[in-house]
C-alpha cells in the first residue's frame, strides 16, 4: 500500500502530473474575488472564509477524474485488482494520495490566501483548522464519485454532478466554522460536525468504492 | 500438482453469454494455449480466470492469489522510468529485486528511460518483465507476443519456459505459434454459445 501511496505522490510531482493544478485554479479564484467584490474591503473581509472554503472544494474537484480513470485508461488498475491488496485499501489508498497531493497544499497556502482575502486575523485559526477537519471528506467522496464514473469516457461532467451534492454538508459545516471563528464566536460544534464527516466517510466509502470498481472492472 | 480448473464455465461479456462448457485442468508445469476467431471470448474467459469478473455459470478452482495477468494494456506509468515502474509492481506483490527481470528482457540500458519514451516493443517487454517480479504460479496472458520481433518472441518463449520448469503454469490467448513441447490446445470454436438458442435477452434487460 505505501508503495502505491507513493507512485501517486511521485506522478503528481512529475510532468503532467496536474500536482500545480488545483493549487493554481485556488489562486485565482483568490486573486479575482477582490476585483469581483470591488473595493470594500469590509465586505470582502466578510465572504473570505466561505469564499476560501468555495476556492478551496471546487479546486478539489477539478482533479478528481484522475484518481481512477488514468489508471483505468493504462490498464494498472485491471493489474492492481489482481494484486495482493484489498480493492478497499485500494481506494482508501487513492484517496489518500488525492489528498496529500491536492488538499493538503491548499491547506497550507489558505492562510496566506486568507491574507489576501483580508481575513481578520483571529479567523485563521479555524480556516486551516476547518480545511483540515474537512478536506479529508472530500476527498474521500471523491474517490468514491470518481469509482462510479470510472469507465465513462470524459465522464467529468457526470462526476461533477454526483459529487457535488456530496459536497453540500461538508461545505455548510467548514464555511460555518470558519465563520464562527472569524466571527469570535464558538465553533465546537461545526469543528465535531466536520470531523464526524470525514470520519463516517473514511469508514464506510471504500466499501462502496470498492463495490463500484469491481462492477465497473467486468 | 494442479494448479487451475475449470469445470462446466460458461462466461459473458456486457450480459451476452459467449462461451459456456469450458472445461480444462492445468497441471504444475503445463501450458494451455486458447484458439479461436476474433471476439470469440478469449479475453473474457481470460478476465474471469484472472478474478476480474465473475463467471456466468460454472466452477472455478484456483488458490488465491496465484495468478498474474497480462492484457492488452501494459499498465506502465509514461513518466516514471522503466526500473521506476518494474520496481512498483515488484513491491505490489510483495517481491524485491528487479535486476533479473530486467536483464532477461534486455531491458537493463534502458532502465533509466521513462516508459513514455519506449517503443511498442519495448514496451510490451517491460509488460512482460513484470511477470517474473509478481511471483505467481499461473500465468493469464492476452496476445502477449503482440509487438515483439521474432528475436524477442523466442527470448519470451525461454522466460515461459524456465518458468514451466519451476513449476508454473500458464494460460495463452495467442494467434501465434509457442514453441513449447507439450503445450494443450484448446479450440474455443466449439464451445461458442449459439445465440439462437439462448434467450440472452431477458436477462439483458433486467
Amino acid at each position: 500500500m505505501t508503495a502505491l501511496l507513493l507512485r501517486d505522490i511521485r506522478l503528481a510531482f512529475r510532468a503532467t502530473g496536474g500536482f500545480g493544478l488545483a493549487l493554481a485554479f485556488f489562486l485565482i479564484v483568490v486573486v479575482l474575488t477582490p476585483f469581483a467584490v470591488g473595493s470594500q474591503t469590509e465586505l470582502l473581509s466578510r465572504i473570505a472564509s466561505g469564499m476560501l472554503w468555495l476556492g478551496a472544494l471546487l479546486a478539489c474537484l477539478l482533479s478528481l477524474d484522475r484518481i481512477f480513470a488514468l489508471d483505468f485508461e493504462d490498464g494498472s488498475l485491471d493489474l492492481l485488482a489482481t494484486a495482493p491488496l484489498p480493492m478497499e485499501g485500494l481506494v482508501a489508498v487513492k484517496a489518500l494520495a488525492h489528498w496529500v497531493t491536492t488538499a493538503l497544499p491548499l491547506v497550507v497556502v489558505s492562510p496566506l490566501f486568507g491574507l489576501m482575502l483580508s481575513l481578520p486575523s483571529e479567523g485563521f485559526l479555524p480556516l486551516i483548522v476547518s480545511l483540515l477537519l474537512g478536506t479529508p471528506a472530500l476527498s474521500m467522496i471523491g474517490a468514491f464519485g470518481a469509482a462510479l464514473t470510472v469507465g465513462i469516457r470524459r465522464g467529468g461532467l457526470l462526476l461533477s454532478l454526483l459529487v457535488l451534492p456530496l459536497y453540500v454538508p461538508t461545505l455548510i459545516f467548514g464555511a460555518e466554522m470558519a465563520r464562527r471563528g472569524m466571527d469570535g464566536q464558538d465553533y465546537t460544534t461545526p469543528a465535531l460536525l466536520l470531523a464526524g464527516l470525514s470520519c463516517g466517510t473514511i469508514a464506510l466509502l471504500p466499501f462502496a468504492a470498492a463495490a463500484v470498481l469491481r462492477v465497473n472492472l467486468r | 500438482m494442479m494448479n487451475l480448473s475449470a469445470h462446466e464455465l460458461s462466461v459473458a461479456r456486457g450480459g451476452l453469454p459467449l462461451l459456456q462448457s469450458v472445461n480444462f485442468r492445468l497441471d504444475a508445469g503445463r501450458a494451455l494455449m486458447l484458439r479461436g476467431p476474433n471476439g470469440i471470448g478469449k479475453t473474457t474467459l481470460l478476465r474471469v480466470l484472472a478474478g476480474l469478473q465473475p463467471p456466468l455459470s460454472g466452477r472455478l478452482e484456483t488458490t488465491s492469489d496465484s495468478v498474474a495477468y497480462v492484457g492488452h494494456a501494459d499498465g506502465l506509468k509514461s513518466t516514471l522510468t522503466v526500473s521506476e515502474n518494474l520496481a512498483f509492481w515488484a513491491s505490489i506483490f510483495g517481491q524485491t529485486g528487479i535486476q533479473a527481470a530486467l536483464e532477461r528482457f534486455n531491458l537493463t540500458s534502458l532502465q533509466n528511460r521513462p516508459a513514455g519514451m519506449l517503443s511498442a516493443g519495448q514496451k510490451r517487454r517491460l509488460g512482460l518483465a513484470r511477470l517474473m517480479v509478481t511471483g505467481r504460479k499461473v500465468w493469464l496472458l492476452d496476445e502477449p507476443t503482440v509487438s515483439l520481433d521474432a528475436t524477442n518472441v523466442v527470448l519470451f518463449t525461454d522466460v515461459l519456459r524456465d518458468h514451466l520448469d519451476a513449476g508454473g503454469s500458464a494460460i495463452i490467448a495467442s494467434h501465434l505459434d509457442i514453441a513449447i513441447d507439450g503445450i494443450e490446445k484448446l479450440d474455443l470454436t466449439t464451445l461458442r454459445v449459439d445465440l439462437e438458442t439462448v434467450d440472452f435477452l431477458g436477462e439483458a434487460l433486467l
